[in-house]
């Protein structure tokens, strides 16, 4: 349905074209006469959903041709990840995840403290923790390890299995470098989220910067809590230095910037979403959400226990932290998590395309023909 | 209610006259027939404009020179045009670009598929509606009053001097509420009649039924006819309008661009009765697009069919309907209702007289057709291939233009030759005056662009005196 829906809207814009210049969907769409099930799925994860193209368009409704393509795309979008992922059993996941969020959060939680009471003496869970090895005492080094490295590889295969077949189903392309490269330079600015250079068309027609600031925000300091990880594995496994660290080392600072970043992301994209204009909303099935509070979570729980783990609430606290790092994993492939990898294929794919098409220009020079007359 | 400036209309000439008449310091209200989501008339389905400049800019890739740009003019009008005031649109153009983009307008490079006006018109970023937002912001922001589902439906002149207009809101409605509205200068800037059947009937005859309206069905006329009224001078034929040949099963109103459809020359069109009646290959399409809507009307039934087969298929931009598909040219004449012995005959005796050569649609290639009547000069391939297609191509309107007579000042001409002090139009309303017949793409936006401006400096100037 949702494909159908995006099919029907695609072969009005490829008529149109009018929204060439505001993102990648248009000129990609361009490339394409027909629009298949892996075409109208790559298409759609290319939509970084900005609004822009709904208030440009002659045809949104009251038009009888009812074009919202920020909508269509969403909806078919959100259908995209249940479509290729893998194992199919977990599917459905998608319908219900703002519930299997909450739920798989609450039961790793549970069974982080219980199985600290039970590894570790009762006492070590509410004993506070400056000096090196405390968090240690009240859960094994290498159970956690072995329990969080478990359902990390797990989701990045899982994940990757997914994306795979989401790239095969837009048809044989090859990943280039250069293609990576460029994908990597348009994520990480999020150039198309911008409406064309006037901005996010979110509550109305007056375009502004906020959902991309709070996106970086949220990005950025997901990546900055990921690198305060990586290096403390490296501190603890190359320098044989144990957890806690003093608030200088990159372990510390990271962890902190970086946490402050997915609690002040998360609650704008929250609040954007919210006010989001209501024929711009998607038949979302709550994941959107439920992904914004993991994260919100994940930053709020981490900052907590950076302050608080010179007392006797470490314990707690950390279980609380390790229990939404869990959930977090746990629910990677099954969530939103996903729009990340997926956009990042799509705008590879789109790269390619381009090259392949334009050689280096992008925005393309436009072929002469098919020629279009003009009024 | 009491504005300085009352202005009718909500496209483009409206909007650049309420920008300029507020930065003139005038208190400014705009009354827009159409409802928010509607707003903004045949301006919501334009893309670009056409400018003159001395130099390309990065996305205009060279420089288009008024003398260039008036010779076009000039070539596709035939003269007819007053050329004072043509003149001065053209040279004041070129101030269009910079007043776009101060008041929030992007631009971006030619369509795809557009390059030939690369060099000449300015494409909107986001296509016309993206444009007119812009300006809504930034009239908006300058405190202009817009008033939705609101029309002139009263003028009161007296002499040529505007005094007051009625105003009816929710007159699409079941509970129509009029307001007097006076103000010490009035623009018009309420579009053309194309949306008025009865007055195209009165200048195309009962053929105007069959016609599509590519625009909104808001540009009625009521406001010039009000003018005509209260004894304004007009220009122009009212039978003279552009006029392309669309899809025929686009939208009565609204269609906009994309039921354009762009493969008339790589095939051959039909009438009802299933002959040709025109060189389809005459030229490129780009040049040769705006005469098909008046070859289509002068059909019986106000009908073409375009026929193509495989070959041709993937040759054009694609269409906004699928088109009709058939193994046999037969099947395809029952499914479009034409006769198909008589199809099945037009096209065996064109095939016959297509002479062979190399086929390539980005020249005037060497594909004719010899001792055929009418020929197809370029671009003549049998049609054999199946499947076979057949697109139905019905006259589409675009806009209209007889208007009001206007001078430098963007004032109006009464018919006793005298120029009214606060009475003033821009845009289609007074696009006959520069277009006398004839049509360059993008010269509509130029006009409404160059006299809303003119217009609006001038009323908030007389207000200020
Ligand atoms: C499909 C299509 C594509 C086009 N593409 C281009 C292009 O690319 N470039 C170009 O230069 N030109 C193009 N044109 C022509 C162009 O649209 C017009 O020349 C231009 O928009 C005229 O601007 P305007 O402000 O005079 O009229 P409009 O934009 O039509 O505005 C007229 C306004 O007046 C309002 N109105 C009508 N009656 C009343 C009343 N009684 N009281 C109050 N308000 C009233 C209407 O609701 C409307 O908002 C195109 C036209 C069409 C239909
Ligand atoms: S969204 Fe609307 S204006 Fe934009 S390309 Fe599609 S049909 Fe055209
Ligand atoms: S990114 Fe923006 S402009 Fe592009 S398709 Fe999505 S909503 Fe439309």
């Amino acid at each position: 349905m949702n494909r159908e829906e995006v099919a029907r809207q695609m072969a009005v814009c490829n008529a149109c074209r009018y929204c060439e210049g505001l993102c990648a969907v248009f000129p990609a769409m361009e490339l394409r006469r027909t629009f298949a099930a892996g075409d109208v799925d790559y298409l759609s994860n290319l939509c970084h959903n900005c609004g822009a193209c709904y208030h440009d368009c002659q045809y949104a409704p009251p038009h009888e041709f009812a074009i919202n393509v920020p909508k269509a795309m969403a909806d078919l979008r959100e259908d995209t990840y249940a479509t290729y992922a893998w194992p199919a059993a977990a599917q459905h996941l998608f319908q219900r995840n703002g519930f299997v969020i909450a739920l798989s959060l609450v039961l790793a939680v549970a069974a982080f403290i219980a199985g600290f009471v039970a590894v570790s003496d009762p006492a070590a869970l509410f004993a506070s923790g400056t000096e090196a090895g405390a968090f240690y005492r009240v859960m094994p080094h290498n159970m956690m390890v072995v329990i969080f490295g478990g359902a990390f590889l797990f989701a990045i295969l899982s994940i990757a299995i997914g994306v795979t077949r989401f790239w095969r189903a837009a048809g044989p392309m090859p990943v280039t470098l250069r293609s990576l490269w460029r994908a990597a330079k348009d994520a990480g600015k999020l150039r198309y989220l911008d409406g064309g250079g006037m901005g996010c068309m979110n509550e109305n027609e007056h375009p502004n910067d906020k959902r991309r600031l709070y996106h970086h925000l949220t990005f950025y300091g997901f990546l900055l809590c990921f690198a305060s990880t990586s290096t403390g594995t490296l501190f603890h496994y190359v320098l044989d230095w144990q957890a806690p660290y003093p608030w200088w080392t990159p372990v510390k600072i990271f962890g902190v910037l970086g946490g402050i970043g997915l609690v002040a992301g998360p609650i704008g994209l929250m609040i954007e979403k919210r006010n989001r204009l209501q024929v711009l909303k998607s038949e979302d099935q709550g994941f959107g959400a439920a992904f914004l509070w993991i994260l919100l979570l994940l930053g709020l729980s981490g900052l907590v226990l950076t302050a608080f783990r010179a007392t006797p609430a470490m314990g707690l606290l950390l279980a609380l932290h390790l229990g939404v790092v869990f959930a977090f994993f746990v629910t990677m492939p099954y969530g939103k998590f996903v729009h990340g990898i997926y956009r990042f294929a799509a705008l590879m794919r789109h790269a390619h395309e381009q090259f392949a098409e334009h050689g280096e220009q992008v925005p393309p020079p436009k072929q002469p023909l098919p020629r279009q007359p003009a009024e | 209610m009491t504005y300085d400036v009352l202005i009718a209309g909500g496209g483009n000439a409206a909007l650049c006259a309420a920008i300029s008449a507020a930065k003139g310091g005038a208190s400014v209200c705009i009354v827009e027939a159409a409802p928010k989501a509607w707003r903004g008339g045949n301006t919501r389905h334009t893309r670009n404009c056409r400018l003159a400049h001395d130099e390309g800019n990065g996305i205009l890739t060279g420089p288009y020179p008024v003398e260039e740009y008036m010779e076009d003019l000039m070539r596709v009008t035939k003269g007819v045009t007053d050329e004072e005031l043509a003149a001065l649109t053209l040279e004041r153009s070129k101030e269009v670009w910079d007043f776009l983009a101060e008041n929030g307008v992007h631009f971006q490079p030619s369509l795809g598929g557009t390059l030939s006006l690369g060099r000449t018109n300015a494409f909107f970023m986001g296509g016309g509606r993206s444009m007119l937002n812009a300006l809504y912001r930034t009239a908006e922001d300058l405190g202009v009053v817009v008033y939705y589902d609101a029309a002139v439906t009263g003028l009161e002149i007296e002499d040529g001097f505007f005094l007051a207009a009625d105003v009816t809101h929710g007159w699409d409605g079941d509970s129509p509420k009029a307001d007097r509205i006076e103000a010490r200068a009035f623009v018009a800037a309420a579009g053309g009649f194309e949306a008025n059947i009865e007055w195209l009937t009165e200048a195309w005859g009962p053929a105007a039924q069959n016609f599509l309206i590519r625009g909104t069905p808001y540009n009625t006329g009521g406001l010039l006819r009000l003018l005509m009224d209260a004894g304004v001078q007009t220009t122009g034929e009212p039978d003279q309008c552009h006029a392309v040949a669309v899809d025929g099963r686009a939208p009565k109103f609204d269609g906009g661009i994309v039921t354009r459809l762009d493969c008339v020359p790589f095939g051959v069109v039909l009438n009802a009765d299933a002959k040709r009646f025109y060189d389809e290959g005459e030229d490129f399409w780009p040049k040769r697009y705006a005469i098909w809507g008046r070859l289509v009307a002068a059909q019986p039934d106000q009908v073409g069919h375009v026929i193509i087969d495989a070959k041709s298929f993937d040759l054009f931009m694609p269409s906004v309907f699928p088109p009709e598909t058939a193994n046999t040219l037969e099947e395809l004449a029952t499914k479009i209702g034409l006769d198909p012995e008589q199809m099945r005959q037009t096209v065996d005796t064109f095939n016959a007289a297509c002479v062979p050569g190399a086929f390539d649609h980005t020249v005037h290639d060497e594909c004719h057709t010899e001792g055929l009547e009418p020929p197809k000069s370029h671009w003549a391939r049998p049609i054999s291939e199946p499947p076979f297609y057949a697109y139905t191509l019905r006259p589409g309107i675009t806009f209209t233009y007889m208007g009001v007579k206007v001078n430098r000042d963007a004032r109006v001409v009464m018919e006793n030759g005298t120029v009214s002090p606060n009475l003033f139009a821009a845009g289609e309303i007074m696009a006959g005056n520069i277009l006398g017949q004839g049509y360059l793409a993008g010269i509509g936006m130029t006009i409404g662009s160059v006299f809303g401006r003119i217009a609006g400096t001038e009323a908030a100037r007389h207000v200020r005196n």
